[in-house]
């Protein structure tokens, strides 16, 4: 009885310094481990869970909604990240308690426009980009370079992978079809222009293999299911990487998204959850990332700080999507345009989907 | 224990044909756990599910006395002054009661485009003081200078809609308030739920198809035999959903065993390998897997009351087995046909897994957008008037059946 | 096969081949088994004639059913042959034998009317309406039914829905009809009714009837004649009277009425006769079957053939018998005694006077050597 006692209150000590963090699993969750969690348990004694999701807010909403709150820390996407903090199912963070750069400069100048939200500053950047498999264009054959080849089945025929998601989709489809960048959501809140992306989509719909999850495209493109897709920059790095796959990624038309912790509301350890959100923010440990994956910092003064893939040396810069040259082929997701029209946008994709 | 069974046993026998109030109630007690398990885990989630699908209280709310003052606005211009400093008033407040989220949803709903509206002017507004509300506000966001921003917050201030199932019909108000078809390309659901009508209805067909002479020869093989073969049919029907679904992947995928067997035998080419999942080919065939046994155990029970001589006296009678079987055998098991069509119909119009794992893009339900308004959209509204429509699609189904055959007539095993 | 013994007496039944103009039914070495070890019906040679009423009679498991199945072609002999009319039917399916068939409980359609079950095997037939409609009333006038033709078979008394059986197995007119145990699910008066039902319409229409009981007193009451089923073999075939009064086999014995049984040995042959040694005593008897000294034998004596000796020498058996016990069974009395180490019961009939002689620790009774039968013991016992 003495003894089972004791270990109740050990037991009891060790919860309240745990956290339950959910991230997206895969070479992005194997970075942010190593990167952040694991350091983070090591300077403060909390240990930390991982579990693995596919993005949304569902299950934090039904956490929140029946007050059985499992999760602590959640990876979200930074329109998650806004939505979730306005519907009340994100703790805020304070924006004033974010440390400063190593040169002083406070956090708010620090961080990238559009990087912070009243429930937490995003970590890092990641792209959607496109991908193909070398294999399938051998050498002096013409080789796809551009968004516009990825819509393009008569110059390079083959299936395409796409995300079964409007999102993205809908801004390849009309930089593909020539609209400037600065131009695609103004394009898009037109019904003309939302009709051109999705006439877009229909010339290349029959060769889509649609995918779900960020861990499907490289298989789909090892496997030679599809001759080029669309996918999470860092997935298609860690696979040419440390897999030695023989992947070439197109920059040009790249969608830049930006995400990061967010701590869920009523978690009965919102302390720790906090000093981890705190942890992540710091320069150098958003840097460490990009030792692992190809994921680039959210602050300015830790972009610096980036330099060589960990455990294969490989030269960090070129994988970056935030780095020259790939920055200006770039354009950054509007989500706030998405969160107007998302609903309405994925209704209409749905019904084109299944038609 | 053994001591404890047997005086009682008398005791019970006795009070029997007396029936004492006493025995009722405690009859009634007993049935009590099973009451309160049915209220709790089904007619209460069903109730607020249906509630949820008309109920939308979250700007009727938050936003009381702006959406009262609009009440009494000519609608044709811009509000007054004092509507727009109302509107401020709740929008800050809504946003440090953190609904603002809600309520933003739900205005976007009525009209797309006026979530960022809400939200940024929330954020925005907060601490100022400015001598025109109005200004600040069309400052902020353009949206709050267009009339039908306020109209958008008017419709969005009912605190009972029937907005969800209008759009669940496919249909829209418009600008002038009367109910009309929504553009083709935003047209879902309706498309949706009669192809889940069809798809149901090929299933049920199917597994009638498949499960009627495998209910039949369980029916009358020798007991032994047909314990068996019994055991053979809820095998899969004890084995996870997820294995049986994927085990079909397995078998019918480009590069899979039926695929290889096809081009084995050289009927396909190796690059025309046939696409018979992620399509509405995989639907169908892994669902009518998935079901068969709820229309082979009715059956089976139905046949099994069938005499055998039944057969062999139509025989006698002059009858060849095509006339037996339609005019003596085939009659009888119209009961369990009726329930086992009716199982299955029921249960496949609410399936979404196996859409979902295996229907690819052709392949999907209604049931499967229900679960993406549940778990992506987070539009909760809708996907409960979808189930609601869903619902009285069964009622409406229950009662024909009941109408043609009756429903005392079913034999569900 | 015992039907063919030579010694039988001439009442008996005709054995196999013995083709008369009026044969109408012949089954000629026919065997049959299931899984090809454990016969079910061994080497059987019977011939029906045209009208009669032959009932197969046997305890269940004995191959009387499995014989009308293999009649009615449900089964197929495993060997030997069945004729119907002369005509040879192992290739004709049954429902081109035109035989009716009574079923064990009926098998009428439940989802039709009277009137439909009872038109289906003309439809079949592809008669018109009208000839339909007037076959179907003509039928159910036969079995006293009129205006039942709407009713559902479960709205019907159990005698009603037998009596329906009964007209759908004549309705299309067919010369042969079978019943497998038709009144199995009747209770005893019904029964009885039935019994003369059936009775008086087969005499009615002429029709051919093979019936299948396991109940004596049913097939005693109906048939021309009996083929008394044993293991898989006919024991013996002829008119109930025959059965009872000459049984040839003590199966016969035993199964048709009550008969006392008392194994013994021959001790002396004289003519038709010999005397039979059981236990202590000597019986005399007459011989069934032809039998040398020192044969083993079977004899069988009904309860009902024994008297009380009022006056010594009125039986050519008599014996003082201790009564072990005694039931009174108003119109007589039953007395079970033992003779030689067997049991034997004797039938006492009520009348004045015979009280008295029971009064006593013994029995004086008596028997005539026509009513004790010397007869072959069963061939699965006679090794021992």
């Amino acid at each position: 009885m003495l003894a089972g006692a004791a270990l109740m209150t050990a037991g009891t000590a060790v919860a309240a310094e745990s956290l339950t963090v959910v991230s997206w699993g895969g070479s992005y969750g194997r970075a942010s481990r190593l990167a952040v969690l694991e350091p983070f348990s090591a300077e403060t004694g909390i240990e930390v869970k991982v579990e693995d999701y596919n993005g949304g807010l569902a299950q934090i909403r039904a956490q929140v909604e029946t007050g059985i709150v499992t999760w602590d820390v959640v990876d979200l996407e930074t329109p998650d990240l806004v939505r979730g903090c306005d519907e009340a199912l994100l703790e805020e963070v304070d924006r004033e308690a974010l440390p400063p750069a190593a040169d002083g400069t406070p956090a708010a100048e620090d961080y990238f426009p559009d990087t912070m939200t009243d429930c937490g500053p995003a970590t890092l950047f990641y792209a959607t980009i496109v991908a193909y498999n070398s294999e399938l264009y051998p050498d002096g054959e013409p080789r796809p370079n551009s968004i516009a080849d990825f819509f393009d089945l008569e110059k390079f025929p083959g299936r395409r992978g796409m995300r079964r998601l409007p999102q993205v989709n809908l801004e390849f489809a009309l930089m593909a079809d020539g609209v400037a960048h600065d131009q695609v959501y103004a394009t898009l809140d037109t019904p003309a222009g939302l009709e051109r992306a999705f006439h877009k989509l229909d010339t290349i719909k029959d060769s889509i293999l649609w995918w779900e999850t960020g861990a499907q495209p490289p298989q789909i493109l090892a496997d030679q299911e599809v001759a080029m897709t669309t996918a999470y920059n860092g997935r298609i790095f860690n696979a040419q990487v440390v897999e030695k796959q023989p992947f070439v990624v197109i920059w040009d038309g790249q969608v830049l998204d930006t995400g990061g912790f967010g701590i869920v509301a009523k978690t009965k350890k919102l302390e720790a959850a906090q000093k981890l959100v705190l942890y992540a923010s710091r320069p150098e440990v958003q840097a460490r990332i990009g030792q692992y994956i190809s994921y680039s910092p959210a602050r300015r003064s830790a972009t610096a700080l980036v330099t060589t893939h960990k455990e294969t040396g490989v030269e960090m810069a070129p994988h970056m999507p935030t780095s020259e040259p790939n920055l200006p082929l770039s354009l950054s997701n509007d989500w706030e345009w998405w969160s107007d029209h998302g609903e309405e946008v994925n209704e209409r994709f749905a019904a084109w989907l299944a038609r | 224990m053994n001591a404890a069974a047997s005086v009682s046993a008398p005791a019970a026998v006795a009070k029997r044909p007396k029936r004492p109030r006493g025995s009722r109630l405690r009859a009634a007690a007993l049935a009590l756990p099973l009451v309160a398990f049915i209220v709790v885990t089904f007619i209460a989630p069903l109730g607020t599910m249906l509630v949820r699908s008309v109920h939308a209280p979250v700007v009727a709310d938050a936003m009381s006395e702006t959406v009262a003052l609009l009440g009494d606005w000519d609608g044709g211009s811009l509000p007054a002054e004092a509507v727009f400093a109302t509107a401020a008033r709740e929008l800050l407040k809504a946003r440090e009661d953190r609904v603002i989220g809600q309520v933003a949803t739900r205005v976007n709903r009525v009209q797309a485009g006026l979530r960022s509206a809400v939200t940024r002017t929330a954020r925005r507004l907060r601490g100022l003081q400015p001598e025109s509300w109005r200004a600040a506000m069309i400052e902020t966001h353009a949206a709050w200078g267009e009339v039908d921003t306020w109209r958008a917050l008017l419709l969005a201030g009912e605190r009972y809609t029937g907005r969800n199932y209008l759009h669940a019909l496919d249909l829209k108000r418009d600008a002038a308030g009367d109910i009309v078809a929504q553009p083709s390309e935003q047209r879902i659901y309706m498309a949706l739920l009669a192809r889940t009508l069809a798809v149901s209805l090929a299933i049920t067909l199917l597994c009638l198809l498949l499960g009627y002479p495998v209910a039949y020869f369980i029916a009358h093989a020798p007991p032994g035999r047909a314990n068996w073969l019994l055991l053979l049919v809820l095998v899969p029907f004890w084995t996870s959903l997820l294995v049986r679904t994927t085990s079909w992947i397995v078998l019918l995928q480009s590069q899979g065993v039926v695929n290889d067997l096809l081009v084995l035998i050289g009927l396909v080419n190796d690059d025309e390998r046939l696409a018979l999942i992620y399509n509405l080919n995989g639907t169908l065939v892994a669902m009518t897997h998935v079901l068969l046994p709820f229309m082979v155990l009715p059956l089976y029970s139905v046949m099994r009351t069938i005499p055998a001589t039944h057969m062999s006296a139509a025989a006698s009678l002059g009858a060849g087995f095509g006339k037996a079987f339609w005019r003596v055998y085939w009659p009888q098991t119209l009961p369990g046909v009726g329930a086992g069509s009716l199982l299955v119909f029921i249960l496949s119009i609410g399936y979404y897994i196996t859409p979902a794992l295996v229907g690819g893009r052709t392949g999907q339900l209604i049931s499967n957008m229900i679960a993406f308004h549940m778990q992506q959209s987070l539009n909760w509204g809708l996907a409960a008037a979808l189930g609601g429509i869903l619902l009285a699609c069964v009622v409406a189904l229950y009662l024909v059946y009941d109408r043609l055959v009756g429903v005392e007539r079913m034999k569900l095993g | 096969m015992d039907t063919q013994d030579p010694s039988r007496r001439p009442t008996s039944g005709e054995g196999a081949g013995a083709k008369t103009a009026d044969v109408y039914v012949e089954f000629n070495g026919v065997h049959k088994t299931y899984d090809g070890v454990t016969p079910i019906v061994r080497d059987l040679h019977l011939t029906v004639r045209e009208g009669e009423f032959l009932t197969l009679l046997g305890p269940s498991g004995s191959g009387k059913t499995t014989c009308l199945m293999m009649l009615a072609g449900f089964e197929a002999p495993s060997a030997g042959a069945i004729r119907i009319d002369g005509r040879a039917v192992d290739a004709v399916p049954p429902r081109k034998r035109n035989i009716g068939m009574v079923f064990q409980n009926y098998a009428l359609f439940p989802h039709m009317t009277v009137g439909a079950n009872l038109a289906f095997p003309l439809q079949v037939r592809g008669l018109d309406r009208a000839a339909v409609a007037e076959r179907v009333h003509r039928a159910l006038r036969l079995v006293r039914l009129e205006g039942f033709e709407d009713r559902h078979p479960n709205q019907l008394s159990g005698g009603q829905q037998q009596r329906v059986a009964i007209a759908r197995a004549l309705v299309f007119e067919p010369r042969l009809v079978l019943m497998d145990e038709p009144l199995g699910a009747l209770d005893r008066r019904l029964r009885e009714e039935m019994q003369f039902e059936i009775r008086r319409i087969q005499r009615t229409l002429g029709v051919t009837v093979v019936y299948v009981t396991h109940d004596q007193q049913e097939a005693m009451a109906m048939s021309d004649r009996v083929a008394v089923f044993n293991a898989g073999r006919i024991e013996q075939v002829d008119s109930p009277e025959v059965l009872y009064e000459e049984p040839r086999r003590p199966f016969v014995a035993s199964f048709i009425g009550d008969n006392n049984l008392l194994r013994g040995r021959v001790a002396a042959v004289d003519g038709d006769t010999c005397d039979v040694r059981v236990g202590d005593v000597v019986i005399n008897a007459f011989m069934v079957t032809r039998h040398e000294v020192g044969d083993d034998v079977v004899l069988a004596v009904r309860p009902e053939r024994t008297g009380l000796v009022s006056e010594a020498g009125t039986y050519t058996n008599e014996f003082v018998l201790r009564v072990e016990d005694m039931a009174f069974l108003g119109d007589h009395l039953r007395v079970l005694t033992n003779i030689g180490g067997h049991g034997f019961v004797v039938k006492i009939p009520n009348i004045v006077g015979h009280g008295g002689v029971l009064a006593g620790e013994g029995v004086h009774i008596g028997w005539a050597t026509l009513d004790c039968r010397a007869m072959r013991p069963p061939e699965d016992e006679s090794s021992d």
